[in-house]
């Protein structure tokens, strides 16, 4: 074990897997010598060389694209888009090509060893374009995987299974987190489910949901509404892609009640998918509406970012309207 | 005086513009309409075998697509798109390569497909989109793909291929493999961000890969002077920093020519090249397409005379190669051919429902199985409303 914040989680991530396996190259805009504008890739291209971490034009579809064609030929590359709210100019080789290679070839081809690593979300006065939180726009994309980590060992753990995942992942990093997160990280090779939530803690009378960065939003909100004796069940989802219905559902069958946050705008957000598939699973055990608090509908906002943001206050008074419906 | 790149530079101390026609990239042609060399020109060395080949090629191409058009009139298969008048560009640039070396392309290549020995029967299958289709039935016909003689499964968005293709080329090379990649795409695809994209990052990035741009004269109905301004697409090469060179695409001695050195230097030097392959889109741009509403049947008997396959078949009967007799025999075989696959392929099932889920990830997510198992039970319900799947549950 030892003391890494997130980006030295990520960064031993990606030294483990480029040691381990020659076909994971990093690339993107600043990866290279520089190490990226984080520093998630320091000292890789110093390391395996410029073939294999190397800096791209200035050009997101042209990473997207030149990633799918190493993919396709073999390779697990693992692309940066330096910000997830500049990931839009590759949306089209994200959801047209990466997502469905394998289907429209019929497993003739497929980009299955790609990851796209990119920074998300708010809470660094980042205004429009360097706050954005753009998962649901890809969980409506059938062929893509989605992982969102909350700390530097679920980061690490999570990064590792999506290298070698042989389905291509778009991996979010809540870069708010980046150096503010710390904590103790096995130094050798571990992988951590995609696919699967964790239950962080088990509660009794109201189901918490959240992932990334909100998850300490979500931890501190649960303390307060535990100081006023309710009982919550924290669950970090960790895929947006495939979802884990099975651990969400379970819970809210014993808890009969759920509360949905996340940092992107409600309307048309993930927590929407999630409770209407578990208001048609537990449509019975719900004891009160499934609540979601989310931004608003609003682009992100600079001066007034504090009042956006799905808080823990917003989050706190929201297990209790939950709990006392 | 260096620029940021590095590269010296040259200073003027009064102020003049560059024309935007100062580069004027020159055509290759080899092969006369008659069949005879131009004056000057040295045809490739290429043998007989090779030759036939090619030249076979072509015709089952012609044919193919005259068999299948008609079939798509009939009702028969939903949509088909020619290669008339391109045949030459996609089987010449095809000869000139390994076997090995992968093949990205836009739609219109056909030519390329079959000189790679794409079967009869793999058409077939993949037009009628039945269970022996590789691509199970999944795409649009004429989106052709074969993983064993590496040509990457077609994809309608255009241009996307593009960087694609500096991606996989740029692996080959990781690989230490001596192979290249080939990327074909229209001129219409060419102004597309990816194309932009893809050029730059190979040429940065020292990817082994022949761009290949077939510029007919048209992207559907919008003719190539409301595409660009510029000259042509080869021009645009030279800006990136790359090799590049502008062929005569009806002449396939020169489309194999230039493509085979492309290819040589390519491999020799870890570098893209840029080919800008100059024909006609003599057909339709696709079944769904009449072009009587966009050009003039005059320009069109005017680009019929430059027929690339009568052209390569003057030259091989002047050189001996091809008997008269012989090939019309082999022309009229290959439409019995052709139409009794067809009859064959149309009976081939649908396939199963399993893959309406499958191959969407390396293995069925839990909510697609469940899906799934809803589907099945729904169709059980009102069989006769899903008469492909219905009695094979």
């Amino acid at each position: 074990m030892a003391k890494m914040n997130m980006l030295q989680a990520i960064n031993n991530a990606l030294d483990l897997a480029m040691a381990k396996d020659d076909g994971v190259v990093c690339f993107g805009e600043d990866v290279g010598h520089f190490g990226g504008v984080f520093r998630a890739t320091s000292k890789l291209q110093e390391k395996y060389g410029k073939a294999r971490c190397f800096n791209t034009p200035l050009t997101e579809q042209g990473i997207a694209g030149f990633a799918n064609g190493m993919a396709a030929q073999g390779m697990k590359p693992v692309a940066e888009i330096q910000f997830a709210d500049y990931i839009f100019p590759a949306f089209d080789q994200i959801v047209n090509e990466t997502a469905k290679f394998r289907y429209r070839s019929g497993n003739e081809f497929n980009v299955g060893g790609l990851v796209f690593r990119t920074p998300y979300g708010g809470g660094i006065a980042g205004g429009h374009y360097h706050s954005q939180s753009p998962e649901a726009y890809f969980a409506h994309t059938p062929g893509l995987k989605i992982v969102v980590p909350r700390n530097p060992h679920q980061a690490k753990g999570l990064l590792l299974a999506s290298i070698n995942c042989p389905d291509p992942v778009i991996f979010f990093e809540p870069k708010k987190l980046y150096r503010a997160s710390v904590g103790e990280v096995p130094e050798e090779y571990y992988e951590l489910p995609i696919g699967q939530a964790e239950v962080m803690k088990t509660g009794t009378q109201v189901t918490v949901l959240a992932w990334g960065a909100q998850m300490e939003i979500v931890e501190k909100a649960v303390e307060m509404a535990e100081a006023i004796g309710i009982s919550c069940e924290l669950i970090d989802l960790r895929s947006i892609l495939p979802w884990d219905v099975d651990t969400v559902a379970e819970s809210v069958k014993k808890t009969g009640r759920l509360v949905i946050n996340h940092e992107a705008p409600l309307t048309g957000g993930f927590a929407g998918e999630i409770a209407a598939t578990i208001q048609q699973r537990c449509f019975l055990h719900l004891e009160s509406p499934i609540l979601r608090v989310c931004g608003l509908d609003t682009p992100y906002p600079l001066a007034l970012e504090k009042e956006y943001v799905a808080d823990h206050l917003k989050t706190f008074e929201a297990i209790k309207a939950s709990v006392n419906f | 005086m260096t620029n940021p790149n590095n590269a010296t530079i040259s200073t003027v101390h009064q102020a003049e513009f560059t024309s935007g026609h100062a580069l004027q990239i020159p055509t290759l042609r080899i092969l006369q309409d008659d069949g005879t060399l131009y004056e000057g020109a040295t045809a490739p060395e290429l043998d007989k075998a090779t030759a036939l080949k090619m030249y076979q090629t072509m015709t089952f191409i012609r044919v193919l697509d005259e068999r299948m058009l008609g079939a798509q009139r009939q009702g028969r298969i939903s949509f088909y798109m020619q290669c008339l008048g391109e045949e030459a560009a996609t089987v010449g640039s095809a000869a000139a390569l390994d076997d090995a070396d992968m093949i990205m392309a836009q739609y219109r290549e056909q030519g390329a497909l079959r000189y790679r020995g794409f079967t009869l029967e793999q058409f077939m299958n993949q037009l009628f989109s039945n269970e022996k289709d590789l691509g199970k039935g999944r795409q649009m016909p004429v989106h052709y793909g074969s993983n064993a003689i590496h040509y990457m499964t077609i994809s309608s968005p255009l241009g996307t291929q593009i960087p694609q293709a500096a991606g996989y080329a740029y692996a080959q090379k990781l690989r230490g493999l001596s192979n290249v990649t080939i990327c074909y795409f229209g001129e219409g695809a060419a102004s597309e961000g990816d194309f932009h994209a893809g050029l730059n990052m190979a040429a940065v990035h020292k990817a082994p890969v022949l761009f290949f741009c077939r510029n007919n004269g048209y992207a559907i109905s919008t003719p190539a002077n409301e595409q660009f301004k510029g000259d042509g697409i080869a021009c645009r090469g030279v800006g990136y920093g790359m090799k590049t060179i502008r062929v005569d695409g009806a002449d396939i001695l020169a489309v194999y020519q230039a493509t085979k050195m492309a290819r040589e230097y390519a491999l020799a030097h870890n570098e893209p090249v840029l080919l800008e392959s100059i024909a006609y889109r003599l057909g339709a741009h696709s079944s769904s397409d009449d072009p009587s509403g966009y050009r003039s049947k005059e320009e069109e008997e005017l680009w019929r005379k430059n027929d690339p396959v009568s052209r390569f078949r003057l030259f091989l009967l002047q050189k001996g190669w091809l008997d008269d007799e012989a090939d019309k025999a082999a022309t009229e075989q290959l439409r019995q051919d052709i139409l009794e696959a067809l009859k064959v392929a149309e009976k081939v099932a649908k396939p199963g429902i399993e893959h309406l889920i499958s191959d969407v990830y390396s293995e069925p997510i839990p909510e697609l199985e469940r899906q799934l198992a809803d589907l099945k039970e729904h169709i059980r319900k009102y069989p006769d409303a899903y008469p492909i799947t219905s009695g094979r549950l």
